[in-house]
């Protein structure tokens, strides 16, 4: 079956041949009634949201960050006394809710907000003010959390098992506020996911089949659907433990026949598509950068949005694996891990499609692609160290130790935060209409893929050598202080890396160079408008024939005009 | 023009000394990751040595070890070729390639292979890692008992494991599990003597929150859920002698609350008669404290210190 196809040949018909929308949209500009932070506060605009969304997200990833390297210096010495027990585990919880709940999940509804979209050629999503509603619940959850900073924050985990979590171990309101916190962002995420999913299946572009839905959406359209079957059983699970911790139930509880073990399975029954729900949209990113800058057509499009879907099916019955060490039968761990290896394959599927894609490309070596091959590197080695805690008498081995939390960060922050942050290089110049410094971007970089792989790659050799997670302190003489030492450096290096970026975005928000409408000669949709994008997106929406309508457009104008497009600055980029 | 050549050429040299730099912290990461299996063991390979069941797991992880390194290697090596080989040169036009079916499919099949022949490893293996053996000769003799699992012969010592917040508590005697605290069954804290080249089956249970029974070299971890009772069990071949005390380290692997990180567990493994004496010694301490108790409680009633029911 041969792929390979000839533009030069092809004869153009006719009909083709209709003058190209020059003018792609236009400002309206209307007299400015109210003050500017009350257009934010009341505003429906996606991209208002969207911004807002990753603004806010941006807060509690440095807030979680922080309590990431408090913790890392506290472990960086034997027997440090830094930080207590208590607080230890204030952090530990603080950092593990605040990364999932209040970073990864919403970062990924925030570019979703504003790209789906403007990627499928819409005016808005399908519920402007139910996305509004998502937003602010949001930061209720947020908010409501990080008051405990202020009381009593939780310190049962992110996980609360009870009956740690129940009322006799942790009578303190903080964990009352982890439920709240768990009930809002759920519900911010439910309504998100139903936007989402009426939005990329009711308002796409003419001509847009499934087979032509760039694959970001893909991925947010398969995160939706994850969202909406995972969330309600945690928030059912939660109110099990509010009512278990104040109104008298025994779900949890075995002195009176509950199961502890119960939990378990609700909790992770969400926890782990939960996973997926982090990392298929960073998948979506990368599938969409890779190409635009290997200047050829993604490789084996439907296996890569087949992939997702098959993810996704898969994700929803693999959760015991993280309950290998829990009173579960043999046969069950069996079935677990067997459910663990299928997901090996199309994960797999998608590494090898996007190496495929760079192959024989003409690599332009932007800011944004460094993150995505770097994402790459990294995922691999997340993936295959899953592998090994997929068999489940080495994961009695590995399991609660840092090898698991080596394993786990090599796929979120590894992967899914390399993947946010080629997202970042790549779209800025569409929010801001400027380009980010790329020197400073590269810089960014390799800081952060060498912070990170010192913090964690250590973290491996700490498992193995016995040390469990979730610990305060170690005594010296285990083989632990140098790996430790090691780590709590890298993680410091790592910490440099992102501020670069955060640097970076705060210099050329205002002073970048200016973008144009598509300084990269991209594939999707989004690149059609100005950047910024007026309210309504697009004056014009064009029928969409492939995956790729922006190369058909270009190459329609070529055509028309006899000369190649120079769009924005992406001539800057062609020898990098 | 010029200025634009020029300004191109300026980048050019930016671009090397980015190159050379990033060499540079690549090369000090490598440095590192180099050194740091110098500082101590086990930087890719799991702890074991201490039970066959550990050593069956060791062995397991080794053979999955080497065929992620191929893996590895392969699809990091192939992201790097493209990576280096494929940059975008003057006249180089990109292959517009939309896919290849049979290669998709071949790696679809060549991906879910390697996990076919990871499963029939597992499986092989598994027997070895979740049965007890019989214990040696020269193990300790022992009387048979009923609790999971069971050697074949069904003999075995049987040490009841009991998590709570933030100690281990350890029961000795095969009945344990039905009576920790009526029976006088000896017991101790933290530190658990076993007797070498016998089958030990440890019965795990917790009295407050989950723990996890996890000391590395005598293999896997097990979770300690109240309510439920889990069990393992390990075979140490080699005792303590005057000179090399055989004590194996380990923790409680399940975040249990402030003091998690000081719930550890010590297991000596001393010869079956050393087993014996220090069970009986035990015995006796234990029941000499409870006397000087008794008779604590007794002088306290007679001051009228405690009522009769032994309250205060």
């Amino acid at each position: 079956m041969s792929a390979v196809t000839e533009h030069a040949v092809r004869p153009v018909p006719e009909r083709a041949l209709r003058p190209a929308p020059q003018v792609t949209a236009h400002e309206i500009v209307t007299p400015r009634r109210t003050k500017r932070w009350i257009d934010w506060v009341t505003t429906t605009d996606h991209k208002k949201i969207g911004i807002m969304y990753l603004v806010t997200t941006f807060v509690f990833f440095g807030l979680g960050g922080m309590e990431a390297l408090m913790m890392r210096l506290q472990l960086s010495e034997p027997n440090n006394t830094l930080l207590s027990g208590e607080t230890y585990n204030q952090l530990l919880t603080l950092h593990g809710t605040t990364m999932v709940f209040l970073f990864v999940v919403p970062v990924m509804a925030g570019f979703g907000n504003y790209f789906v979209p403007l990627m499928i050629g819409a005016r808005d999503m399908a519920f402007p003010r139910l996305n509004a509603l998502s937003y602010w619940l949001l930061l209720a959850g947020g908010i409501v959390f990080y008051a405990t900073l202020f009381f009593h924050p939780p310190e049962a985990g992110w996980w609360s098992y009870p009956p740690l979590a129940s009322i006799q171990f942790s009578p303190s309101g903080g964990q009352d506020a982890w439920i709240f916190l768990i009930h809002l962002t759920g519900i911010s995420s439910l309504l998100g996911a139903i936007n989402f999913y009426a939005t990329i299946v009711n308002m796409r572009a003419p001509g847009m089949s499934w087979g032509r839905l760039p694959l970001f959406v893909w991925a947010i359209l398969v995160y939706a659907i994850l969202l909406i079957i995972a969330l309600p059983v945690v928030a059912a699970a939660v109110t099990m433990l509010l009512t278990d911790r104040h109104f008298g139930t025994h779900f949890f509880d075995p002195t009176a026949h509950g199961s502890p073990v119960l939990w378990q399975h609700l909790f992770w029954f969400f926890g782990h598509p939960e996973v997926y729900i982090m990392i298929l949209p960073g998948f979506g990113m990368i599938s969409e950068v890779i190409p635009v800058f290997s200047r050829k057509p993604i490789f084996g499009y439907k296996a890569i949005a087949a992939s997702t879907a098959v993810i996704a099916f898969l994700a929803t019955l693999v959760w015991a694996h993280h309950m290998f060490a829990s009173p579960v039968p043999i046969v069950v761990l069996g079935f677990f891990m067997l459910s663990s290896f299928l997901i090996g394959v199309p994960t797999g599927v998608k590494v090898f499609n996007w190496i495929a894609t760079l192959w024989r490309g003409s690599i332009v070596m932007t800011t944004s692609l460094l993150f995505a091959v770097g994402f790459i590197a990294i995922f691999v080695i997340g993936g295959i160290t899953g592998i090994f805690l997929a068999v489940f008498p080495v994961d009695w081995q590995l399991n609660d130790t840092y090898f698991v939390v080596a394993h786990f960060h090599y796929v979120l922050m590894g992967g899914a935060v390399f993947s946010i942050f080629a997202g970042i290089y790549y779209w800025f110049p569409k929010i801001t209409g400027r380009l980010l410094d790329e020197r400073l971007g590269k810089l960014s970089f390799w800081v952060m893929f060498i912070g990170f792989n010192m913090t964690f790659f250590v973290q491996h050799a700490l498992g193995l050598s016995g040390m469990p997670r979730r610990i305060y302190t170690y005594q010296p003489g285990l083989g632990w202080s140098t790996y430790n030492l090691i780590s709590t450096i890298g993680a410091f290096i790592l910490g440099v890396g992102i501020v670069l970026t955060i640097i970076n975005v705060a210099i050329n928000y205002k002073r970048g160079l200016l973008a144009g409408p598509d300084p990269w000669k991209a594939n999707t949709l989004e690149w059609f408008t100005t950047s910024p994008p007026p309210v309504n997106n697009f004056d014009v929406i064009p029928r969409v024939r492939s995956v790729e309508p922006m190369r058909d457009i270009r190459r329609q104008i070529e055509r028309q005009t006899g000369v190649s497009q120079k769009t924005g600055g992406s001539e800057r980029f062609a020898r990098m | 023009m010029r200025a634009l050549a020029n300004e191109q050429q300026i980048g050019r040299q930016r671009g090397h000394r980015a190159r050379a730099l990033s060499f540079a912290l690549a090369l000090s990461l490598l440095g590192s990751l180099a050194f740091a299996p110098i500082a101590s063991a086990n930087f890719l390979t799991l702890k074991h040595g201490g039970s066959p069941n550990a050593n069956q797991i060791s062995s397991l992880y080794n053979i999955i070890l080497y065929i992620a390194a191929v893996v590895f290697f392969v699809v990091a090596g192939a992201l790097l070729y493209s990576v280096f080989k494929f940059r975008a040169k003057k006249g180089a036009v990109a292959a517009q390639v939309h896919g290849n079916t049979r290669l998709e499919i071949g790696w679809t099949v060549a991906a879910a292979l390697i996990l076919v022949a990871l499963t029939v490893i597992t499986f092989v293996k598994l027997p070895k890692i979740i049965n007890p053996p019989n214990s040696s000769t020269g193990g300790l003799v022992l009387s048979a008992s009923v609790t999971q699992p069971t050697p074949p012969n069904g003999k075995k010592v049987t040490v009841c494991v009991q998590g709570r917040q933030y100690i281990w508590r350890y029961t000795y005697g095969n009945d344990c599990l039905n009576n920790a605290f009526a029976s006088k069954l000896p017991y101790s804290y933290q530190l658990m003597v076993v007797p070498a080249n016998t089958t030990v089956i440890l019965d795990i249970q917790s009295t407050d929150v989950v723990h996890s029974w996890w000391v590395p070299s005598l293999g896997g971890k097990v979770d300690a859920v109240p309510g439920y009772t889990t069990y393992t069990w390990f075979k140490a071949p080699k005792a303590s002698t005057p000179q090399r005390p055989v004590i194996y380290h380990g923790q409680c692997a399940q975040l249990c609350g402030r003091d998690h990180a000081a719930m550890t567990a010590q297991v000596q493994v001393v010869t079956p008669a050393q087993y014996t004496a220090w069970l009986s010694r035990q015995s006796d301490l234990i029941s000499k404290a409870n006397a000087q108790v008794t008779q604590l409680r007794a002088i306290l009633t007679a001051q009228g210190v405690l009522s009769s029911n032994g309250n205060l």
